[in-house]
């Protein structure tokens, strides 16, 4: 059953993302200055935004952890962290995709290039420390307490655009953001199959999370005869 | 009251454990000499080059002794089983984390004062004309370091790989404090009490100060004790 419905929600979210590439790429005239290139935004952002939710998930996992000790609050931190990295290197890569072509570079040194670089290093140290922990129960301790330290970056990625000079384009969607209604309307449409297919990931990875800790508990059985 | 007492009882230990032996002290210390005369053949050292990239050099070279130090803080403790005892003793975990936080503290001010003259001399730059405002920053960053820093020791002090461990995690952690320190040592070298934008960065070392020192003594019980 389970698994029907992820198959079903796959399926959801492979249709919505080729309906709204075939909407960009016919529906959607090219942008005033950028050209075509700007239709990155429509992945770049949301994929952004999905990145910033997992890790939002896998704080509050990490605190319910602490508090509850139950381990499926561990399985729900690792699972959104590691998915919220594959949304944030989507992020970054993109967006180095976009720079080449409209600044002409790959990278620079910017405050939101450089504070969202330093947010997913931090992330990627927290899959590191798990791999040095042998012990269930301390490694979920640990790992927990370092993603509630990782996540002050976060909002210093969010608001870095607002409180420093940066190269990076201000906000289009609050603030005094401006963006053409049909514009935003595709970029919180393609949200929706981004946020599909982390769920999708954050299921199937928790579900093997859950089957190692149940062949751990048998290897240990094993062991104790 | 008791509560500092407790604190500096667990500092005045670590330092005159260190202080004995000297076995952190010196490796850090020596490490720290190595680097500053590796950054001689990184770029040319005319004393133009150097007062520009003054605070990167400077606080790289803290950052990178302050790890050594760092790491030996609780691995320290492992031998003859001291941790546990540490832990199990009627001081509250907090106070066992800001103790050792002030003498790493203390340890790497030392450090940083016999390092900074060296730096002077190698490298040709009067690097005392800010006197109260370099003691600030040092004193400022230098807390964001070790509190970070004797935070994540407690944090791998029982894994494999620990002395690995330790400076993947701290590092890009340190990242805001080790740039707001460069970019006002950079200045002050220089000669120039901070305006504005320094202001600023000043603003963000003592918010950082704050925030990691709340968070770190909230959650150094959990790694603790678990």
């Amino acid at each position: 059953m389970r698994e029907k419905i992820l198959y079903a929600l796959g399926a959801a979210a492979a249709l919505l993302l080729a309906r709204n590439i075939w909407v960009m790429l016919t529906g959607l005239p090219d942008e005033a200055f950028q050209g075509a290139i700007f239709r990155i935004i429509f992945f770049h952002v949301p994929a952004a935004f999905t990145c910033f939710l997992c890790f939002f998930v896998a704080l509050i996992s990490s605190i319910g952890y602490l508090k509850a000790g139950r381990m499926h609050w561990d399985a729900l931190a690792v699972s959104t962290t590691e998915v919220g990295l594959a949304f944030g290197a989507a992020n970054l890569i993109s967006g180095m995709i976009w720079a080449r072509i409209i600044w002409g570079i790959w990278w620079t040194w910017d405050w939101r290039l450089t504070s969202m670089l330093v947010c997913w290093l931090l992330y990627a140290g927290y899959l590191v420390l798990r791999r040095a922990v042998e012990e269930p129960a301390q490694r979920a301790r640990l790992s927990a307490v370092l993603s509630i330290l990782s996540f002050t970056v976060v909002p210093f990625v969010f608001f870095s655009i607002k409180w420093f000079r940066t190269q990076h384009p201000q906000p289009v969607l609050y603030g005094e953001g401006k963006m053409d209604s049909a514009y935003r309307a595709m970029l919180y449409g393609n949200w929706v199959p981004l946020l599909l297919i982390a769920v999708i990931l954050i299921a199937v990875r928790m579900q093997q999370e859950k089957r190692a800790r149940e062949i751990d508990a048998l290897r240990r059985e094993a062991h104790a005869f | 009251m008791q509560y500092l007492r407790q604190v500096w009882t667990v500092a005045a230990k670590d330092l005159r454990s260190e202080l004995r032996t000297k076995e952190a002290l010196n490796a850090s210390l020596s490490f720290a000499l190595v680097i500053l005369l590796l950054f001689s053949f990184a770029f040319d050292p005319t004393a133009e080059m150097t007062r520009e990239i003054s605070g990167g050099l400077l606080w790289l070279v803290f950052a990178f002794a302050g790890a050594l130090l760092l790491n030996r803080s609780f691995a320290r403790e492992l031998e003859n089983d001291c941790l546990d005892v540490l832990v199990t003793s009627p001081v509250p975990a907090s106070a066992l984390f800001l103790g050792k936080t002030v003498a790493n503290w203390l340890l790497l001010l030392g450090i940083e004062i016999v390092c900074l003259p060296v730096f002077g001399v190698f490298y040709n730059v009067d690097w005392a004309r800010q006197p109260a405002w370099l003691a600030v920053v040092l004193l400022l960053a230098t807390w964001g370091i070790t509190v970070i820093g004797t935070m994540f020791s407690a944090l791998t002090v029982n894994l494999r790989l620990r002395e690995l461990m330790l400076p993947m995690l701290v590092y890009p952690m340190l990242i805001p404090c080790l740039m707001a320190a460069m970019q006002l040592t950079t200045a002050l070298v220089a000669g120039q009490a901070p305006t504005g934008d320094q202001l600023a960065w000043l603003r963000m070392l003592v918010g950082f100060d704050i925030i990691f020192t709340a968070l770190s003594v909230t959650l150094v019980e959990t790694v603790l004790i678990g």
